[in-house]
C-alpha cells in the first residue's frame, strides 16, 4: 500500500491553488514594497480572483475527489465557489476608493481577502469534517482581522474583538459536534458517515449533529446564534460590512447544505426539526428586529438573519428542489447586498460618511439613479415581483410547498410581509421626504458594482432560465 | 417577429413610452411638456394596438385567443398571454381609461412630473399584464408589480396623510396575495403546471380545492376590497391622486373580480359552491353596511371610496350566484363601475382642483357657476344610483336576478342596497350641485375646461350607450361564461346529491 506516498491530483482544486500561490507572492511583494504597494495590490487581487473564476469555469465537468477524497468538486461545489469568487471581487471593487479616503488602504486587506477566499472555496469542497473545519478557520481568522482592519476605531476594533470572541466558541462547538459525530459513525468523511446511518440513531450522534449544527448556524448568523452580527455589522468598515454580507454567507449555507443533505440524509427527520426551528426564528427575528433600526448597516445585519432563515426554507425541506432553491436564493441575495451596500458606500460628503436611514431622506431628488437602484434592491430584498428577490422566494417556498412544510411557507410569507414594512420605509425616506445636502460623485468601482446588480435585479425577469437551469445542476450533483 | 404578438405589443408599449420620458433631461416647463405629450401619445397609441387587438378577437368562442408563449423560468411555467372574453373588455377598460388619466393629471401634477408619468405608463403595462397572463405565476408576478408604481403615486403625490395610507395599501394588499403565492405552488406541485388553459381542465381533489380556495380568497377579496378587509380603500383614496383614484376604483378593484371568474370559480368549483353562502354573506354585509358608512361621510373621495365597495358587493353576489345572469351581471358591473367610478373622482378632481378641498360642506350650489359641469355630475351619479338608462342599471338589475334565482333573501336585501345607493349619491349631488352659492370661495369658480370637458364627454356617451345598449359587452361575456357554467353543473350536481343522500 503506497497510496499515501501518490502525490494527489491537484487538479480539481485548481483555482485555490492558484489564490494560495497568488496570497503568498502578494505577502511577499507587499512586504518588501510596504505601503505604497497597495493600490496595485486590490488590481492583482482581483485578477487572481478572475484567474481563479477562470479555472473553475475549466474544471471539466463531472464530480471529481481529490486529496484521499476529503477534497470534492461538483456542479454545486462549482456553483456556489462561482457566488464566492464574485461576492470576494465585490468586496474587493468596493473597499478600494473607502480605504484610500479613511487612510487605512493597507496592503494587507487584498491578501487577506484572498486567504478568506481560499478558506470560504475550501469549506465548500470539503468532503470530510477536517477539511471542513481547516476551511473554516481560515475563513474565520482571516474575517476576524479584517472586521478590525480600521484598527485606530474603536468600533471596528470592538467589532472584531466580539467577532472573535464568538466565533471561537462557534468553532468550538462545531469542533466537538464533529468529534461526536466520529466517535458514533467512526469516520469523518461525509460519504461514510452518510452509509453508517441507517435505521435508529444514538443519541449521542443527535447531540453531535446539533453541535455541529450550532457552530453552522453561528457562521451564516442565523438565529438565536445571530447575536454577532449587527454589532460586526455596524462596527466594520462598510465594504467590510459588505464582504461579510455577501461571501461568507455563500459558503456558509453551502456547508449548511452539504453537512446536512449530504453527509445526514440518512436522519432527515431529525435535523430537520433543528433547521425548521432555525429558519422561522431567523425569519422572525429579521423582520421584527428591523423595524426599530435607524442605521442601515445595522438594518442590512438584520435583513441578512432574515433572508438566511428564507435560504434555510430550502436546506429544511432535504429535497433538490430545496437545494435548488438554496442556490437560487444565495445568487440573488448576493446581487441584492453587494448593490445595498454599493449604495450605503454612495453616501459620502467630503470626509464625512453617511449611514442612517434619514440621510437617504430625499436622494430621489438629488440622485434619481442612486434612488432608483436602492428602491429595486429594496423592493426585491421584499420579495415584490417582478424583481429578483422575488424569484428567489418563490424558489424556496416552492420546494417547500412541495416538501409538504406548509406551515413554515406561511409563517415565511407572514413574515416576508413584516419586512416589507422596513424595506418600505427606506423607500419612503427616499422618494416621500424632502431631499438634504447632495453626495459626493460615487467612485467608478462603486458605481460599476451598483450598475451590475442592478441590472442583473431589474432584468432577471426576462431571463430566469439559465440560472434555474444552473443551480438545479448543481442540486442533482449533491443526490 | 420572434412570435411575439400584440399582446406582448400592449406590455411593451408603455414601457418604450416610460423610457423616453426618462430620457427628457432636465426639470423645465419644456421637459415637463414634452413628458406630458409623450405619456399621452404612448397611451393613446396602446388604447389603438387595443382596438387593433379587439378587431382580431372573436367573441363568439370562449377559447383563449391571440395567445403567445415564450419560454421562461421552467417547461411548465412560461411567459403565456392571450385574452379570452373576460379578460379582453378589461384591457380595453385599461387602455381606454388611461388617456383620460394622463390628461386629468396634465395641469394637477406640478412637481416631479416626469415620474409621475413613468410610474403611470408602468401601471398600465402591469394591468394590461393582469389581464393579459395565460400563466398563474405570470399572473401573479403583475398582479403584485403594480403595487410599486401605485404605492409610489400615493406616496409621492398624494395628500396629507399620504404615507399612512400608502404604507397600508401596500401592505394590505401584500399580506393578501402572498397565501396566493403558496396557493398557486400547491397547484404547480399537484397539477404540474401552472398554464391556466391546463389548470382549468385540471380537477383538484376537493380538500385541496377548499384550502386554495380560502388561500385566493385572501388575496381577491383584499382587491376587490370586501367587507370587513376594505379598510385600505378610502384612505387610498383620499389620499391618492385624481388620476390614482380613476386607476384604482376602475381597474385595481377589477383585478379581485376578475381573479374569482378567472381562477376562484372555475377552478375550484366544489370549494365555490361550498363557499357560497360566506361569499354572500360578506356582500351583503357590504353592500348594507358600506351604503350606510358612505352616508355619512365628509368626504367626498371617500363616500365615492365606500360607495365602490358597495358596489364590488353586488359583483361578488353575482358571481357567485353561480348562473348565467348573475356572472354576466357581475362582469358588466365591473366595466360600468369603471367607467362611473373613474368619471366621479374625475368629477371630484374637477372641483378639488379649483378649490384644493374635498370637504363637501365646502361646496353648494356649484350649478349657478357651473352649469356643463353639473349636468356630468348628475349623469354620473344617476348611473351610480343605477338608473335604468345608464350603464350601472345593467349590472345591478342582472346580480340581482341572478341572486334571486339561487337566493330569494340575498336579493332581498341586496336591492334595500340599491334605495341607501339612491341615497347617498343623490345626497351627496344635492350637497353639492344644489342649494344658494353663498359661499364666498365658490365666488369665482369657472365651468369645466376644454380639457376637462374632454376628459368627461365621451365617458357620458359610454354610460349612457352602454345604459341603452349592454348588448355588445354582454355577448363578449356569453361565450366563456357558458363554459364556466358547465363546468358548475357537475359541482352543483354533487353538492345536490349529497344534500338529497343526507334527507
Amino acid at each position: 500500500m503506497n497510496t499515501a506516498l501518490v502525490f494527489p491530483a491537484l487538479g480539481p482544486a485548481l483555482p485555490e491553488i492558484i489564490l494560495a500561490a497568488g496570497a503568498l507572492i502578494l505577502v511577499l511583494f507587499g512586504a518588501f514594497r510596504g505601503e505604497r504597494s497597495a493600490g496595485a495590490m486590490n488590481g492583482v487581487a482581483l485578477v487572481l480572483l478572475a484567474l481563479a473564476f477562470v479555472a473553475l469555469l475549466m474544471l471539466p465537468s463531472g464530480r471529481m475527489e481529490t486529496m484521499s477524497g476529503s477534497f470534492v468538486v461538483d456542479s454545486f461545489a462549482k456553483f456556489m465557489k462561482a457566488l464566492t469568487l464574485i461576492a470576494s471581487a465585490g468586496g474587493v471593487i468596493l473597499s478600494i476608493d473607502y480605504m484610500r479616503r479613511e487612510g487605512i488602504n493597507r496592503f494587507e486587506y487584498p491578501i487577506l481577502i484572498i486567504l478568506c477566499t481560499i478558506g470560504m472555496l475550501m469549506v465548500i469542497s470539503a468532503n470530510d469534517l477536517i477539511a471542513l473545519y481547516l476551511g473554516l478557520e481560515l475563513l474565520s481568522l482571516s474575517s476576524y482581522v479584517i472586521a478590525a482592519f480600521d484598527r485606530d476605531n474603536v468600533r471596528s476594533t470592538e467589532a472584531g474583538l466580539k467577532y472573535f470572541v464568538l466565533g471561537a466558541l462557534s468553532s468550538g462547538m462545531l469542533l466537538y459536534g464533529a468529534s461526536l459525530v466520529y466517535g458514533f459513525t467512526g469516520s469523518v468523511s461525509f460519504p461514510t458517515i452518510a452509509a453508517s446511518l441507517h435505521g435508529t440513531v444514538s443519541n449521542g450522534l443527535i447531540f453531535g449533529l446539533v453541535f455541529v449544527a450550532a457552530g453552522i448556524a453561528f457562521k451564516i448568523s442565523a438565529v438565536p446564534f445571530h447575536m454577532w452580527t449587527p454589532d460586526v455589522y455596524e462596527g466594520s468598515p462598510t465594504p467590510v460590512t459588505a464582504f461579510f454580507a455577501a461571501a461568507p454567507k455563500m459558503a456558509g449555507m453551502a456547508m449548511a447544505t452539504r453537512v446536512f443533505v449530504y453527509a445526514f440524509p440518512g436522519i432527515l427527520g431529525q435535523w430537520q426539526q433543528i433547521i425548521v426551528f432555525i429558519s422561522i426564528a431567523s425569519m422572525v427575528l429579521g423582520s421584527f428586529a428591523a423595524i426599530g433600526q435607524r442605521n442601515l448597516k445595522r438594518l442590512m445585519a438584520y435583513s441578512s438573519i432574515g433572508n438566511v432563515g428564507y435560504a434555510l426554507i430550502g436546506l429544511a425541506t432535504g429535497t433538490p428542489e430545496g437545494v435548488q432553491g438554496v442556490a437560487i436564493y444565495m445568487a440573488i441575495y448576493l446581487a441584492m447586498t453587494l448593490g445595498s451596500f454599493a449604495v450605503i458606500l454612495g453616501l459620502r460628503r467630503g470626509n464625512v460618511m453617511f449611514e442612517k436611514i434619514e440621510d437617504l431622506s430625499g436622494i430621489a431628488r438629488t440622485h434619481p439613479v442612486l434612488a432608483f437602484c436602492l428602491a429595486m434592491m429594496m423592493f426585491s430584498l421584499a420579495g415584490i415581483p417582478p424583481l429578483a428577490g422575488f424569484f428567489a422566494k418563490f424558489a424556496v417556498f416552492n420546494a417547500a410547498i412541495k416538501a409538504n412544510l406548509v406551515t413554515l411557507a406561511v409563517i415565511g410569507v407572514v413574515t416576508s410581509v413584516v419586512g416589507a414594512y422596513y424595506y418600505l420605509r427606506i423607500v419612503k425616506v427616499m422618494y416621500f421626504d424632502e431631499p438634504a445636502e447632495r453626495y459626493d460623485a460615487m467612485p467608478a468601482g462603486v458605481k460599476l458594482v451598483l450598475a451590475l446588480s442592478s441590472v442583473f435585479v431589474v432584468l432577471y425577469v426576462l431571463v430566469p432560465a439559465p440560472l434555474n437551469a444552473a443551480a438545479a445542476a448543481a442540486a442533482r450533483s449533491l443526490f | 417577429m420572434l412570435g411575439f404578438g400584440i399582446l406582448s405589443g400592449l406590455l411593451v408599449l408603455p414601457l418604450i413610452g416610460a423610457a423616453f420620458i426618462l430620457t427628457l433631461r432636465g426639470d423645465s416647463e419644456a421637459a415637463r411638456a414634452n413628458a406630458r405629450w409623450i405619456a399621452l401619445a404612448t397611451t393613446v397609441l396602446t388604447f389603438l394596438l387595443s382596438l387593433v387587438a379587439w378587431s382580431r378577437f372573436d367573441s363568439a368562442s370562449s377559447a383563449f385567443q391571440l395567445v403567445e408563449s415564450h419560454a421562461w423560468l421552467t417547461d411548465t411555467i412560461r411567459f403565456k398571454l392571450g385574452v379570452d372574453g373576460f379578460s379582453m373588455p378589461f384591457i380595453l377598460l385599461t387602455t381606454f381609461l388611461m388617456p383620460f388619466c394622463i390628461v386629468a393629471s396634465w395641469e394637477s401634477i406640478s412637481h416631479r412630473v416626469k415620474e409621475y408619468f413613468v410610474a403611470f405608463l408602468v401601471l398600465e403595462m402591469t394591468m394590461i399584464g393582469v389581464f393579459a397572463a395565460l400563466d398563474l405565476v405570470l399572473f401573479y408576478l403583475f398582479f403584485e408589480a403594480g403595487l410599486i408604481p401605485m404605492f409610489l403615486i400615493i406616496g409621492i403625490w398624494g395628500g396629507k396623510r399620504r404615507i399612512y395610507a400608502s404604507f397600508k395599501f401596500f401592505l394590505y394588499t401584500l399580506l393578501g396575495s402572498v397565501l396566493m403565492l403558496l396557493a398557486i405552488m400547491a397547484m404547480y406541485w399537484a397539477a404540474g403546471t401552472t398554464d391556466i388553459p391546463t389548470l382549468l381542465k385540471f380537477k383538484f381533489a376537493a380538500n385541496l380545492q377548499t384550502w386554495l380556495w380560502l388561500a385566493f380568497f385572501a388575496s381577491f377579496a383584499v382587491k376587490m376590497p370586501m367587507w370587513p378587509v376594505h379598510t385600505w380603500l378610502p384612505d387610498a383614496h383620499v389620499e391618492a391622486p385624481t388620476a390614482g383614484s380613476v386607476i384604482l376604483a376602475a381597474i385595481l378593484l377589477k383585478m379581485g373580480g376578475y381573479g374569482f371568474i378567472r381562477v376562484s370559480l372555475p377552478m375550484f368549483p366544489d370549494a365555490s359552491v361550498y363557499f357560497a353562502p360566506l361569499v354572500y354573506s360578506l356582500s351583503v354585509i357590504a353592500i348594507v353596511y358600506t351604503s350606510l358608512v358612505a352616508l355619512v361621510q365628509q368626504d367626498m373621495k371617500k363616500l365615492i371610496a365606500y360607495s365602490s365597495v358597495a358596489h364590488m358587493g353586488f359583483v361578488t353576489m353575482g358571481l357567485f350566484s353561480m348562473n348565467p345572469q348573475g356572472i354576466q351581471g357581475a362582469m358588466f358591473q365591473m366595466v360600468s363601475h369603471g367607467l362611473v367610478s373613474g368619471a366621479l373622482f374625475l368629477c371630484v378632481g374637477v372641483v378639488y382642483d379649483r378649490l384644493h378641498t374635498r370637504e363637501i360642506s365646502a361646496y353648494g350650489g356649484l350649478v349657478e357657476r357651473m352649469p356643463f359641469y353639473a349636468v356630468a355630475f348628475l349623469i354620473f351619479t344617476m348611473a351610480n344610483v343605477g338608473l335604468p338608462g345608464t350603464s350601472g342599471f345593467v349590472g345591478e338589475f342582472l346580480t340581482l336576478i341572478g341572486a334571486f334565482r339561487s337566493n330569494p333573501w340575498v336579493a332581498f336585501f341586496a336591492a334595500s342596497g340599491v334605495i341607501l345607493s339612491a341615497a347617498y349619491a343623490l345626497w351627496l349631488y344635492r350637497r353639492v350641485v344644489y342649494g344658494a352659492l353663498t359661499k364666498p370661495s365658490l365666488q369665482t369658480m369657472t365651468d369645466l375646461t376644454g380639457r376637462e370637458m374632454l376628459t368627461l364627454v365621451p365617458l357620458v356617451l359610454l354610460v349612457i350607450y352602454y345604459g341603452v345598449q349592454p348588448g355588445p359587452i354582454l355577448d363578449t361575456f356569453a361565450a366563456p361564461t357558458n363554459a364556466l357554467m358547465q363546468g358548475y353543473q357537475a359541482a352543483l350536481e354533487t353538492v345536490k346529491t349529497a344534500a338529497v343522500a343526507a334527507h
